[in-house]
């Protein structure tokens, strides 16, 4: 019996926008207009202007720590701009605020939450995000869960779920590929390859040669992207958006992109990677090259940049000066989202601010019975 | 009415549920065509088809995972963990997801997910199959812990969960799914999350327990000598606890001894000793005795009866506080 191969695979990369800004006419067909190009790039610049001013409320002590998105903002935004506001719903890590901006959150509350105060996790009604997810990975089952429900419903809505290249070798990761490919849920796997989980590059982290051919094992489309270019994420984002709408099943989008920040203000990344790599990675910054190809267009140029940069400083300065006057939250708030209800030990607990029993009730039988000589 | 066994019950309870509300569904291993390993979802498939009674792949992870997204959809899960030697790979998700979401969203998003998983020892079960892990759940604050004992409490216990606005964990003691028949109405009720019950009325001690140990306690004092008194509490609900009937209890008898099947340290007998100790102190007459499993590792079928409170350990138990 002669040998056969039973299984053949390969990992299509696409780059529509190259790094200098030159756009490939034919692979970007039906993609992003000027106009729509214009918006997103003054989103770039807003993000990236958020991230500056967070990163200096952080180190002047009016913010704890702080995950800055720098660098990737073109893997955000490119994908974020394909999913439908109010209808597609997102599931995100914690480096794509500007998706999360473009589908109604308010800026406000990315700032609230990590000023320390869970109350940025409040999504206003209709906004159809989730909160972010600290724990790494384990928003995908989630994601899987939320598009699972929408499948047994009928509901014509995708989910697109954000991580990082460290995420993948949590196992949370493969159980939500393989639930949501079992069940072929609308769901899209968006990784955000950005060569570092904190100080582990990703050779370090998996053997695999890509993160897409992850989910060629669980029976998803795969691909791999330019992450900093805004059309080839964009693009293949709606792909896999329209391929879920018809119950085509589920994508694995690997998104290159690099980590130009630290991995959160805490982190000084000087300790483990070489200042020659930043730099190259600097030189292929996704705001850099999308101002080229507007600059090409002719549709920009310095003194529309400079308005540009003063109208993201000018949105950025008004929500800082919001959310830095929020008082802090009243010490009951921790008990009183516990339960639906609160429970009778915690209303004891919350209203003595004490766990220590005596003196918690009043009336307790013995209370002062050393003072008193008698039972109280 | 019919006589049921918690088994029954269980099955009853889903398959009312499920038909009253579209958004109840069933999920887990081996739950679907096959009804649970213990048969407990048993025809709902057939009944409800395989969109609502879901086999899934074998990861319990993956299953509370999912279950926590359908939850956030407006779903209702009722998922199943086999056995609760296996909550393992899902602790990250119950206590870091499904515990939280309401609170760190200031009540904006809810988990009202139900996650039945059998538990406990004595029914020779193959090694990891058979311990007791409430007191870890309940540690966790952000959870309901539930455990019935009798068929009429299973189901409405499970009624009152599946109904719940919150995350509760429904451990169903394995050694009693058949081991007993009882009425069961056909007709709705429930029973309140956070209430014990009392098993027998006494004034000379109180003995607290849940799941199976009832049993065991229930055998212990027919040994008992003919005018000693004592009162039995079944807790049903681990966690939010029924302190107050507690408290009442030993303040009547001044005398507590607490079963459970777990190990001793840190356990719930650990909490409901200092919780006595707190509240009854200048009632007690003798210190707060503790049954429980031996701080081991639960051992493999044929020594399970010598790791697990027997009616002899807690009849003696009870003697001695008496005594003291």
């Amino acid at each position: 019996m002669p040998l056969k191969t039973v299984y053949k695979a390969q990992i299509d990369y696409l780059q529509i926008l190259d790094e200098e800004g030159r756009l490939d006419e034919k692979l970007a067909r039906d993609t992003l207009t000027d106009e729509q190009v214009l918006f997103l790039y003054q989103q770039m610049l807003t993000g990236r202007c958020l991230d500056e001013i967070a990163f200096k409320l952080q180190r002047s002590g009016r913010m704890h720590t702080y995950p800055q998105n720098k660098g990737q903002e073109a893997a955000a935004l490119g994908s974020g701009f394909a999913m439908r506001k109010g209808i597609d719903f997102l599931v995100p890590c914690y480096r794509e605020n500007a998706a999360l901006f473009l589908h109604g959150l308010p800026m406000k509350n990315v700032l609230i939450y990590w000023a320390g105060d869970e109350r940025g996790n409040i999504i206003p009604e209709g906004v159809q995000v989730a909160p972010i997810a600290v724990p790494i990975g384990t928003q995908m089952l989630h994601a899987t869960g939320i598009a699972w429900a929408y499948k047994l419903r009928k509901e014509d809505r995708v989910v697109i779920t954000y991580f990082g290249d460290g995420a993948t070798s949590e196992g949370d990761f493969h159980e939500a590929m393989n639930f949501a490919t079992t069940f072929n849920v609308p769901c899209i796997f968006f990784c955000q390859n950005n060569h570092w989980a904190i100080s582990v590059p990703r050779e370090q982290q998996t053997a695999s040669e890509t993160v897409a051919q992850k989910g060629l094992a669980y029976g998803a489309q795969c691909i791999q992207v330019d992450g900093n270019d805004l059309f080839a994420v964009y693009k293949a984002t709606l792909v896999a958006r329209e391929r879920a709408r018809a119950g085509g099943g589920v994508t694995l989008i690997e998104a290159i992109t690099y980590r130009l920040g630290d991995h959160t203000t805490a982190d000084d990344a000087r300790r483990y990677r070489e200042t020659e790599e930043v730099e190259v990675w600097k030189a292929k910054d996704p705001l850099i090259r999308t101002r080229k190809y507007l600059q090409g267009k002719g549709l920009w140029d310095d003194a529309r940049q400079g308005a540009a940069e003063e109208q993201a400083k000018a949105i950025v300065d008004r929500v800082v000066d919001e959310v830095l006057n929020i008082p802090a939250p009243s010490p009951s708030e921790f008990f009183d989202h516990m339960y639906s209800e609160i429970p009778e030990e915690l209303r004891r607990q919350r209203d003595t601010m004490r766990t220590s029993s005596l003196g918690q009730d009043p009336g307790q039988m013995g209370l002062g019975y050393r003072q008193q000589g008698s039972l109280a | 009415m019919a006589s049921l066994t918690l088994a029954q019950a269980i099955n009853l309870a889903l398959q009312q549920e499920m038909e009253a509300d579209p958004r109840v569904i069933c999920l887990g291993e081996d739950v679907g065509l096959n009804g649970g390993v213990f048969r407990i979802t048993e025809g709902l498939q057939k009944r409800f088809g395989p969109d609502r009674v879901i086999d899934t792949p074998l990861a319990e992870s993956g299953i509370i995972g999912t279950s926590i997204g359908l939850a956030m959809a407006g779903m209702r899960p009722v998922p199943e963990i086999q056995f609760e030697g296996f909550m393992g790979p899902a602790y990250d998700q119950l206590t870091n997801h499904a515990a939280r979401f309401r609170t760190r969203t200031r009540g904006t998003i809810t988990i009202p997910m139900t996650v039945r998983v059998p538990v406990g020892g004595g029914i020779h079960a193959p090694e990891f199959h058979s311990d007791s892990p409430e007191a870890i759940y309940t540690h966790n604050p952000g959870l309901k812990v539930v455990m019935p004992s009798t068929p009429y409490d299973a189901k409405g216990l499970l009624v009152a969960a599946i109904r719940d606005p919150d995350p509760v964990i429904f451990f169903e003691p394995k050694r009693v799914y058949r081991s007993f028949r009882e009425e069961v109405p056909e007709d709705e009720y429930t029973i309140p999350i956070g209430k014990a019950k009392m098993v027998a009325e006494g004034t000379d001690l109180t003995v607290v327990t849940w799941g199976a140990s009832v049993f065991q306690c229930l055998e212990a004092l027919d040994h008992l000598a003919e005018d000693v008194s004592v009162e039995l509490l079944d807790l049903r609900t681990i966690n939010p606890m029924d302190v107050d009937v507690i408290t009442r209890s030993v303040e009547k008898t001044g005398r507590c001894v607490v079963v459970q099947e777990a190990p001793r340290l840190c356990s719930m007998a650990s909490e409901i000793a200092a919780l006595i100790q707190e509240r009854c102190f200048l009632h007690l007459e003798a210190p707060v005795q503790r049954v429980t499993g031996f701080d081991t590792v639960m051992p493999y079928a044929k020594l399970e009866l010598d790791y697990l409170p027997d009616a002899k350990r807690i009849g003696e138990a009870i003697e001695q506080c008496l005594a003291y």
